[in-house]
């Protein structure tokens, strides 16, 4: 039922007519590294309203994906799914396949557990542990078993330190979380994600709470990152996009409308809603 | 037109104003005679003895039975009431968050139950008493005590967890922690303020509530032994004493008054100073 290309759009000025549909698949970047995370004909419903609609993905690993998109076109619910926080909303029907590293994190056995510490998730505002600084990343060390103080002493370190954040707080790490600064807070947010090994950062508009120079840290700390981990950063900003992806997806009212590298979004945008949302950019 | 907003914001501020006054005079007014009229009746007698014979005619004595027995009472009931709620609160906010349906009929089902006036708690507990051939006891009275006050203590608890961010919870379970781990150490140290008010209002009621306990609890000149025994309370000691016509015993009741007002109010200063401590982790 799914499996019909979308041809039915309630907004008929945006027409994706001029758009091969499926053109983004056989893009040859993607052939260059292998998929990290496969979504395909995945559809999100709240009710009667479709959230997201038809949506076939590639997440290349290693790389900066950015969902690009304005308010409310489903991006934050792309992204939820993927650890299955989507769980948490009884009232989102979805159907499709997600698969990551070839699991099918939908199959009804599932261990949520592991699938969610593959993945840190970076949420728009931060939500320190209501715990000392030191504890909110050790916390993720404990949930996964281990005990060995040492060890967890040497993990915290090295990870405040993997976000610039060890030489501000190294004196008080045993204060609580939520005396730093929100551009803190948002940085021990990503240490705390990064202590869980995950393969995959998820990134919900991680800079939108945060001054400019907190969200320059922030950037940086993803630029960095990317050696090590896969990236998937949510935003509507342009300029952010522009300086972080090395793959953009365009998304509008839960469709994705196109996909490709910087400069193809940018420079040679193929579909008018993609044009008028780069006129009317910021 | 600006005129009338400014009027109009002037009016709400007096309103407000002569309401706030208002309410605090009563308060004041109510400590004032219990402080006045108990401090008269006070002595160091009432507070260190049991009743001697004839303590309800003006013979010497004191309440001590009744002290010890409404904080015992209060206590183990609370104790309950805290056993059997907090699974209850953490479980609506975390465990069954996703039945809104099944959360909201416990919802509703539990704020009925507060307002159930206390009596109705007292007669339940008494056919409950005869059903499992209990007399009148302190285990008695805590049985009925705690069914009156775990709905006050879960709802009062349960608003404070609902006021935790979604997204607290979001990024506890995407670093691998399951629903249990979220309840007791995210959702309830966030919490850890309401906590401690849900606590203090089920033991200000438990303490303060005589309907419950009239039949369930008995009464006696001593202080109890075991939790079979009958138990004295504050509640129906002052009950007992106001409604002697001896003008010496219904003084004293002025004084248990104010007793049972200052247990409370040690309680909850201690209370509140020792959250401060654990307060500053909150978001």
């Amino acid at each position: 039922m799914s499996h019909i290309p979308i041809t039915i759009n309630k907004k008929p000025k945006f027409s994706k007519m001029d758009v091969p549909s499926d053109f983004s698949i056989k893009k040859e970047t993607e052939g260059e590294v292998p998929p990290i995370i496969k979504i395909s004909h995945f559809n999100v419903h709240a009710g009667s309203t479709g959230i997201l609609k038809d949506i076939n993905l590639k997440i290349p690993k290693g790389k900066i994906t950015v969902l690009l998109g304005p308010s409310g076109c489903g991006k934050t619910t792309l992204l939820k799914c993927l650890n299955r926080l989507s769980d948490l909303h009884p009232s989102l029907k979805v159907d499709g396949q997600i698969t990551i590293d070839g699991e099918d994190i939908f199959h009804p056995n599932q261990d949520l557990t592991r699938i969610r510490q593959k993945m840190g998730l970076l949420s728009q505002r931060p939500f320190p542990l209501p715990m000392s600084i030191y504890k909110n990343i050790a916390y993720g060390l404990k949930i996964k078993g281990i005990r060995d103080k040492k060890l967890i002493r040497d993990r915290v370190e090295k990870h405040l330190r993997d976000v610039g954040l060890w030489e501000e707080v190294k004196d008080r790490l045993h204060t609580p979380a939520a005396r730093l600064s929100i551009g803190q807070q948002q940085r021990l947010c990503l240490a705390r994600g990064l202590a869980v090994d995950p393969e995959i950062i998820l990134a919900d508009e991680p800079t939108s709470a945060l001054d400019p120079i907190s969200s320059r840290k922030i950037e940086e700390e993803f630029l960095r990152l990317k050696q090590d981990y896969t990236l998937i950063v949510v935003t509507h900003i342009l300029r952010q996009a522009k300086r972080l992806a090395d793959h953009i997806v365009f998304m509008y009212f839960g469709e994705i409308i196109e996909q490709g590298t910087p400069d193809e979004i940018f420079n040679h945008p193929k579909s008018e809603i993609l044009k008028q949302y780069l006129e009317s950019g910021h | 037109m600006q005129k009338r907003k400014l009027l109009e914001e002037r009016f709400f501020l007096w309103l407000m104003r002569v309401v706030a006054v208002s309410i605090i005079l009563v308060f004041l007014f109510i400590m004032g005679i219990i402080i006045q009229k108990g401090f008269r009746a006070m002595s160091w007698e009432m507070i260190s003895q049991e009743p001697k014979g004839g303590f309800y005619f003006g013979k010497g004595g004191g309440i001590l039975n009744a002290i010890v027995g409404s904080l015992y009472l209060a206590g183990g009931s609370t104790f309950c009431a805290f056993l059997l709620g907090l699974p209850v609160a953490l479980g609506m906010n975390v465990h069954w968050v996703t039945k809104t349906r099944f959360v909201g009929t416990i919802r509703f089902l539990l704020d009925a139950l507060w307002g159930v006036p206390s009596i109705v708690f007292g007669a339940f507990g008494f056919a409950l008493m005869a059903y499992l051939q209990i007399r009148a006891s302190l285990l008695a009275g805590i049985i009925t005590v705690t069914l009156f006050i775990v709905p006050i203590f879960i709802r009062a608890f349960d608003e404070v967890l609902r006021t935790v961010p979604q997204g607290l919870m979001e990024a506890a379970y995407s670093l691998g922690a399951n629903r249990t781990q979220i309840a007791f150490i995210v959702f309830f140290r966030q919490a850890l303020p309401g906590f401690i008010t849900a606590i203090l209002l089920a033991f200000g009621r438990g303490i303060g509530d005589a309907a419950s306990v009239l039949f369930t609890a008995g009464y006696t000149d001593h202080i109890p032994q075991s939790v079979q025994d009958p138990t004295a309370t504050l509640p129906l000691a002052i009950f007992f004493q106001l409604s002697s016509p001896i003008p010496e015993v219904k003084a004293r009741a002025y004084a248990a008054a104010l007793i049972l007002t200052a247990i409370i109010l040690i309680i909850s200063v201690i209370s509140r100073l020792s959250t401060r401590k654990f307060k500053k982790n909150i978001l």
